[in-house]
């Protein structure tokens, strides 16, 4: 056969193609760590007092000789560093798993009410009180990690009334944001003002209550997600070619989704618990991670998670150098570079990916 | 790999799509299916394939014990993946393939893809590809689980004529060459009665006959089945031609 309009073309040998994206990705994956790096030095650095990048530089892979600069680097800027890019791994990854289990590009834990029921569970600690036996700096986090939770298994439980098809999914997640929107703004409204600024700062977003110890949870929890999904990496990709394909090939489609709402929540959850709710980077992630090393899941999700570490420790960079002497919640960044950034990079990119 | 289809039915809510249905596909045998639109032939590739639920049996008997792998090609062609063409093909083997890539994977891809002149489409996205080129890259996929029951909802809706022949001629080259069972859903009579074995007439969810293509395409079934008057003649190599006159 030789008549499919790409005479003279000739055969490309698959082997080297596949080697070529291989090489892609690996590329790919590597600048994204080397940015990661850069940028996590000159997030350390900027700050309240502007440390020299240098010194920070040499503390941070412990060569320091400054013990002030010790001292302000490990105690306070780097577990918000690293917080911020866990937090945006964690946000990027569940990104990516959500636009793929739902093959729709709109899809995120902010734009289907994953983060909004989180939202709603860490007001309603703040407003009713405490309802578990926790310390309120922990009760916080676990309502909100509970009610993002709740927020997947809803979205789910609604898309599976009508076979579970992924327009089913998408539109079950858009009644829960509304729904958890609603229930945000009613206790709001009954909060007293105390409470209801503590919300408001909440639903922004901040790094600033960032910890060793709540790193170690977000990092642990990226350290089974990943590697769980990498597992499923061909069956996830195999969705994007649509439900009917995909169980043509052998996937079992609806417990592949079970799975994956499982761990999308527990990413989510953790992200949002500790730093409150962040619009933005779990969409925008896992759309340059696609038009760098397409569908792939292999490459994909492990790059979604990357650009979502670098987009939240650039806006992390920026919150603290937009407006001189103060720091602007991370929440407000995002969306504010994010946007004029995504609308850029959907109009340059040539091909249509969805 | 011999198919047998015993009594098969099949129900999307209050809709049957089938009602109690017997066939048979032998293996080294192209099985065409034909009937009106509506008329169950994707209800019954999929009930094959294990995709809808059922209710009857069907029962495959591998030759010398081989293991059941079926390359479903469904009718849907549509893919806006950023997925490229190798990759769409690559997970024809999903079954088999590992985080790592086997180089017999690629192999396999490479043959399937040269087979259907698509080399040097490798590299293209889906997305970029017009309606036939995906068509023939979803039958690439198909191929490349090396099946050996290869079940075709309808393959060439979005072809060429001359790609429509060439298709058809590797179908048929493959099933006959490597004994595979083909069950292929066709719409053009005159490319049924030329490739297939075999075939199946079905309207409104049963099995109106079945047989050697001269035996079953004839003007009484095609007046019953699809309502259309139709000349039968023969062409100069032989072939059953048919010439739809008009609708009765």
């Amino acid at each position: 056969m030789n008549a499919t309009g790409n005479q003279g073309a000739g055969a490309a040998s698959v082997e080297a193609l596949y080697a070529r994206l291989a090489l892609r990705r690996r590329v790919v994956l590597l600048s994204g760590l080397a940015a990661i790096a850069i940028s996590l030095v000159l997030d350390v650095a900027t700050g309240p007092a502007l440390l020299p990048i240098g010194a920070v530089a040499k503390s941070v892979f412990g060569l320091a000789q400054d013990r002030t600069i010790d001292a302000i680097v490990w105690a306070i800027r780097l577990p918000i560093a690293f917080v911020a890019l866990a937090v945006g791994a964690a946000l990027g990854l569940s990104g990516g798993i959500m636009q793929t289990i739902l093959n729709n590009p709109l899809a995120s834990s902010y734009t289907l009410g994953v983060s909004a029921g989180a939202g709603f569970g860490a007001a309603l600690v703040i407003v009713l009180g405490v309802a578990i036996p926790l310390p309120e700096a922990w009760a916080i986090p676990t309502m909100a990690f509970l009610f993002a939770a709740l927020a997947c298994g809803g979205v789910y439980a609604i898309g599976s009334l009508r076979g579970s098809s992924p327009e089913m999914l998408v539109l079950g997640g858009i009644a829960l944001l509304f729904l958890f929107q609603a229930l945000l703004a009613l206790l709001q409204f009954v909060a007293s003002p105390e409470a209801l600024q503590q919300i408001v700062f909440w639903l922004f977003g901040s790094l600033q209550k960032a910890s060793w110890s709540k790193l170690w949870i977000i990092v642990a929890v990226l350290a089974v997600a990943l590697p769980l999904l990498l597992l499923d990496a061909w069956r996830l990709t195999a969705l994007k070619l649509g439900d009917e394909r995909a169980r043509g090939l052998g996937v079992d489609v609806s417990r592949l989704r079970i799975r994956s709402f499982a761990i999308i929540s527990a990413l989510t959850g953790v992200a949002v618990a500790f730093v409150g709710t962040i619009g933005f980077v779990g969409l925008v992630a896992p759309h340059i991670a696609r038009m760098l090393v397409g569908e792939d899941q292999r490459g994909l999700l492990p790059a979604s998670a990357l650009f979502g570490a670098l987009l939240l420790s650039l806006s992390s960079i920026a919150s603290k150098t937009v407006l001189p002497g103060a720091i602007v919640p991370i929440g407000i960044v995002t969306s504010l570079i994010g946007v004029p950034f995504f609308v850029w990079l959907v109009i340059r990119s040539r091909r249509a990916f969805w | 790999m011999k198919v047998r289809i015993e009594s098969l039915s099949v129900r999307y809510g209050a809709t049957t799509a089938l009602a109690g249905l017997d066939l048979t596909a032998e293996p080294a045998e192209v099985l065409a299916v034909i009937g009106p639109n509506g008329s169950g032939k994707s209800s019954l590739i999929k009930a094959v394939a294990g995709l809808v639920p059922q209710q009857g049996r069907i029962v495959f008997e591998a030759e010398g014990g081989a293991e059941r792998r079926i390359g479903y090609m469904p009718q849907d062609i549509s893919s806006r993946a950023a997925l490229t063409v190798l990759e769409a093909v690559l997970l024809g083997r999903l079954g088999r393939l590992g985080l790592r890539v086997k180089p017999e994977d690629l192999a396999m891809a490479q043959g399937v893809l040269d087979e259907l002149d698509l080399g040097s489409l490798a590299g293209r996205y889906l997305g970029e590809l017009s309606g036939g080129q995906r068509q023939l890259v979803f039958l690439a996929q198909a191929l490349a689980s090396e099946p050996n029951l290869l079940l075709l909802d309808e393959p060439i809706s979005a072809l060429d004529i001359r790609h429509q022949l060439e298709v058809m001629q590797i179908v048929r080259r493959l099933t006959h060459g490597r004994r595979l069972t083909t069950i292929v859903i066709l719409h053009d009579l005159n490319i049924a009665a030329r490739f297939a074995d075999r075939i199946a007439v079905m309207g409104r969810g049963r099995l109106v006959c079945h047989g050697a293509p001269k035996a079953v395409i004839e003007p009484a079934m095609v007046a019953e089945v699809f309502g259309v008057e139709a000349a039968m003649s023969s062409g100069p190599d032989g072939a059953l031609i048919v010439t739809p006159l008009r609708a009765v």
